[in-house]
């Protein structure tokens, strides 16, 4: 399955925030969405899950979704957005609740998924008792209970410590290694673009269109050991940003 | 600071966060208690305006001994209940309505709006011709002033559920129901129960108030009585029955609390 938006429109009210986006996101890819502040990220990923409807446009599901995916379009969130009053294992639970699995097969995949994310043993804590990792590691693996075709992030490392953001990159890839899942993951950390993305879309400053499309051939295991190649990019990235970030940082001191 | 001895750095820290000290408010009462026997005894405190701690508790001992203290506290206990508990339930309902609804907001939002402030003890005489002078009116005002507070605290608590909360739920595909269930619900609690330790504060009020007016038991007309008849024993001992009432109320609601939002700090 992909995803295709045609020529996706957003305003709020006066506001345009998104003007004219087309884009495919292919399957088994992860697409970084990368842009100045206010520019409208979030408002598309909104847009992408059907969180929101667009003043114009669609988006498009191409192909069959998965028939074993309980939710295609998941998104992991920036503030985790766990349920402070459920345990890890609860809020894991969450999104199968309303499939009628049966008790076996939810506590089947609510072990595998603790599993591959190395939470087995926080099943019965608390949110409060997690650091913001370990929260945002609890969130990914409530996202990968409902085996999702694609997973919507928005800014899912942003609330994170840098130390712990390594660690979670380190985790994600070594995730997409294994499960080759079709990602949107929007940023505003281009280091965290070009280490995760096959793809890397610039959004322009408010309203949002795109900008540029960049691809980065190296296989996501390998960057690591493709430091400058991936300088190169981020900084070519950043050449394309910089006027439109600092524009959109003058239009905030404006109001 | 060139010269000199090296000094600590002066301590600034600390303070604004009064710690729990075991044994001092029981040896504050009990010391209240005592000095009052004293001035009682030594008639610094008139007989006539305060009586002494002891003629209290002989009061209380008699309204054991003679059965009567059951008669009232079950007569008041039993208005407090019933009028809280149905109070509640429809105030719940009605703002978890309010909450989640946009027509039941725009309906009844003002109306709650308007009758909220109006202490309810104005409307017993109309209460008392709808639904007669016995339980009925009592019943009613208890439960009219448990209504509105709780309402209002549901449908406040319903407004301030994280909405990233709720925006996730949807995200998962829930079903309404379920967001209702095992989202709202749980994130308006905190707020319910705090409702609920003004709704029962204001039901006490309006129990003692509605017994004053009209009732043969009951601690209020018990307290009323005794007033009249110029027993400041029996009142000051209805009084404290009140307190105990009051305390214990609120330490199960704190009980309540406890257990159900255990996953707070
Ligand atoms: N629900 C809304 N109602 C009105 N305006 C909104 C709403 N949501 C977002 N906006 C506005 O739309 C614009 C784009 O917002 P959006 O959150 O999509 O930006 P973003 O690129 O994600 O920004 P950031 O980098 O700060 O996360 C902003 O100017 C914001 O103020
Ligand atoms: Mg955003």
């Amino acid at each position: 399955m992909e995803l295709r938006l045609a020529g996706l429109h957003h305003r709020y009210d006066e506001v345009e925030v998104l003007r004219g986006i087309d884009l495919t996101i292919p399957a088994g890819r992860i697409v970084c969405i990368v842009g100045p502040s206010g520019c409208g990220k979030s408002t598309l990923l909104r847009l992408i899950g059907g969180l929101e409807r667009p003043s114009e446009g669609v988006v498009l599901q191409i192909g069959d979704t998965p028939t074993a995916s309980l939710n295609p379009l998941t998104y992991i969130f920036q503030d985790f957005a766990l349920l402070p009053w459920r345990t890890v294992e609860g809020n894991v639970r969450l999104g199968l609740e309303d499939h009628a699995l049966g008790q076996d097969e939810t506590e089947r995949i609510v072990a595998d998924v603790l599993a591959r994310t190395k939470l087995s043993e926080f099943r019965t804590a608390l949110p409060r008792q997690l650091s913001g990792g370990m929260k945002q590691r609890v969130a990914i693996a409530r996202a990968l209970a409902v085996s999702p075709a694609f997973l919507l992030m928005d800014e899912p490392l942003s609330a994170l410590d840098a130390q712990t953001r390594e660690l979670l990159m380190d985790d994600l890839i070594e995730l997409w290694e294994r499960e080759r899942f079709s990602a949107v993951y929007v940023t505003h950390n281009l280091a965290e673009a070009v280490r995760l993305g096959h793809k890397v879309v610039v959004l322009s400053r408010r309203p949002g269109v795109i900008r540029e499309v960049v691809e980065i051939d190296i296989a996501l295991a390998e960057r690591a050991t493709h430091g400058p190649e991936l300088e190169a990019h981020q900084s070519r990235l950043w050449q394309s940003m910089r006027d439109e970030a600092q524009a959109a940082e003058m239009e905030l001191v404006d109001g | 600071m060139t010269s000199g001895s090296p000094n600590p750095v002066p301590f600034r820290g600390g303070g604004f966060k009064p710690k729990p000290i075991g044994m001092v408010g029981p040896i504050v009462f009990v010391a209240v208690v005592a000095l009052w026997e004293v001035g009682s005894r030594t008639g610094f405190i008139p007989a006539l305006v305060l009586p002494a701690p002891s003629e209290v508790f002989e009061a209380l001992r008699n309204l054991v001994e003679t059965g009567l203290l059951w008669k009232h506290l079950g007569a008041s206990l039993q208005r407090l209940i019933l009028g809280w508990t149905i109070g509640t339930l429809l105030g719940v309902a009605v703002g978890f309505s309010i909450g989640l609804f946009s027509l039941a907001r725009a309906g009844l939002g003002p109306m709650v709006a308007a009758i909220f402030p109006i202490p309810k003890i104005a409307l017993l005489p109309l209460f008392v011709i709808w639904f007669g002078i016995d339980e009925g009116s009592k019943v009613a005002t208890i439960l009219f002033g448990t209504f509105f507070p709780t309402v209002v605290a549901t449908y406040g608590g319903i407004d301030n559920v994280d909405r990233n909360l709720i925006r996730m739920g949807q995200s998962f595909g829930l079903t309404w129901l379920s967001i209702v269930r095992k989202i709202i619900l749980p994130g308006a609690l905190p707020a319910i129960l705090t409702g609920f330790r003004i709704s029962t504060a204001i039901a006490i009020v309006l129990l003692v108030a509605a017994e004053m007016i009209a009732a043969e038991f009951g601690v209020g007309a018990y307290i009323l009585l005794a007033g009249s008849l110029m027993a400041t024993d029996e009142l000051v001992a209805g009084v404290a029955i009140l307190s105990v009432i009051g305390l214990t109320v609120s330490w199960l609601i704190g009980r309540a609390e406890r257990f159900l939002l255990r996953w707070r700090t």
